[in-house]
């Protein structure tokens, strides 16, 4: 069952780096988003500094949300989905196999560019590494998460806009929980800490919860 | 081994595709389904397959490993090729195989015998619509399962390849295998029949 996992795993990989993958669509917003807010709020350091860590995560939370529209319509598309469906990997695992594939292609890529982007928002060293370890735990969440919704709007054209609708409200937890740990980081009255594991424990739940609840989705896709 | 199909019925959205079909179809003999289009031959294929639900009826595999559901002793061949334009055929072959287990034959060798294998390291994207139809049932030869569930499978298959189809079908039930085949045109080896259509 592993080597069916693997197989999956790498098969989606594969598909994300080639041409007309779509890894890099979401990395690229990420970043425009983020080098245009410098010129939006103006030449204020001091103030860029302060909502710097809040920029990189909803750029993050925004990049995320772009991709997912094909983390399970693409399959569905082309008739893989029924494929998968019965294959002897169960279909939570199929879920699980794609969501991590998707997080590495789309999710990693965006935590990895958060410290050479948070440069440009005059974030201090110690805010940088905040940002980063909290986007890297957070990421996933977001992917898992979304992942439901991908999993509800799969057999729907132009199904992204409904997806985003769907899953921003589940995000928000996340959001606010990276956020403060981030800030916490930079000193306040919580140690890091506190908001921190209340992050983990969000990813930890959006694995096992998004993962269950997008393979209901698609076990009853049609009816 | 033995595929019994028991008084299955199917209602998509309310309105009733077919009820009360009951049919079976023993190891090593094909079935081919005819009737005029929306008669509910892909949705019988597709609740074979587990991946429609039945309104009633039930459909069981006697003579199988009762511990693996029928959805993974079935081949499913539809409509669409589940391919990947950025993939090459023996990569999607070598997915498949790995995916599904119980390797049959090599990638090479299943490529080879549908006349693919010029084109193994090529991107799919590059197929013609017959080529990508070949590589679709190359899949089926790689990987051991007893049941084929063939959604028009001859479509878009030029003269040899329909031929080629017809030679792999014949040693899949001469290997004692199973097939149900829905089709309009008529098909190279024999075959009980069933007709859907009229009312249901």
């Amino acid at each position: 069952m592993m080597s069916a996992f693997f197989a999956l795993f790498r098969r989606d990989l594969a598909l994300a780096a080639r041409i007309g993958g779509g890894a890099g669509v979401g990395l690229v917003f990420f970043l425009m988003l983020v080098t245009i807010m410098p010129f939006a709020v103006g030449p204020d350091m001091a103030l860029l500094a302060r909502i710097g860590p809040a920029i990189l995560w909803v750029a993050a939370l925004l990049a995320t949300l772009i991709g997912l529209d094909r983390l399970f319509q693409a399959d569905d598309e082309d008739g893989s989905l029924d494929l998968l469906r019965m294959s002897p990997l169960p279909l939570p695992l199929v879920v699980l196999a794609k969501g991590l594939a998707h997080w590495i292609s789309t999710g990693l890529p965006l935590a990895l560019a958060a410290p050479v982007l948070g440069l440009l928002l005059a974030l201090e060293p110690k805010a940088l590494l905040a940002v980063t370890v909290t986007l890297l735990v957070g990421t996933p969440a977001l992917t898992f998460i979304g992942a439901i919704g991908a999993a509800l709007t799969a057999g729907m054209r132009r199904g992204g806009l409904i997806l985003s609708v769907l899953v921003m409200p589940l995000m928000i937890p996340v959001l606010i929980f990276g956020i403060s740990a981030t800030s916490a980081a930079l000193g306040g009255s919580i140690p890091f800490m506190t908001p921190f594991l209340i992050l983990v424990a969000l990813a930890l739940f959006a694995f096992v919860s998004g993962t269950v609840a997008a393979s209901l989705a698609l076990q009853n896709a049609e009816g | 081994m033995r595929l019994v199909v028991d008084g299955l019925a199917s209602i998509r959205s309310g309105r009733p595709v077919f009820s009360n079909m009951g049919f079976f179809v023993n190891s090593g003999e094909a079935l081919a389904i005819t009737g005029p289009n929306g008669a509910g031959k892909s949705s019988l294929l597709r609740i074979v397959a587990g991946l429609l639900p039945a309104s009633k009826g039930k459909v069981q595999l006697e003579g199988g490993d009762a511990d693996t559901p029928l959805a993974e002793e079935a081949h499913y061949l539809g409509h669409r090729d589940a391919l990947k334009p950025a993939l090459s055929p023996l990569e999607t072959l070598q997915f498949w195989q790995s995916l599904y287990g119980r390797p049959l034959r090599s990638p090479l060798e299943a490529l080879e015998m549908v006349g693919l294998a010029h084109a193994a390291n090529l991107p799919s994207a590059y197929l013609s619509a017959g080529q990508r139809r070949r590589l679709a049932l190359a899949r089926l030869i790689v990987t051991h399962r007893p049941l084929w569930l063939l959604d028009e499978p001859t479509s878009a298959l030029d003269a040899a390849s329909e031929s080629m189809f017809s030679t792999l079908v014949e040693a899949h039930l001469v290997a004692g295998g199973m097939v149900m085949v829905a089709t309009h045109a008529p098909l190279g080896f024999p075959c009980q029949s069933l007709v859907m259509g009229g009312r249901a």
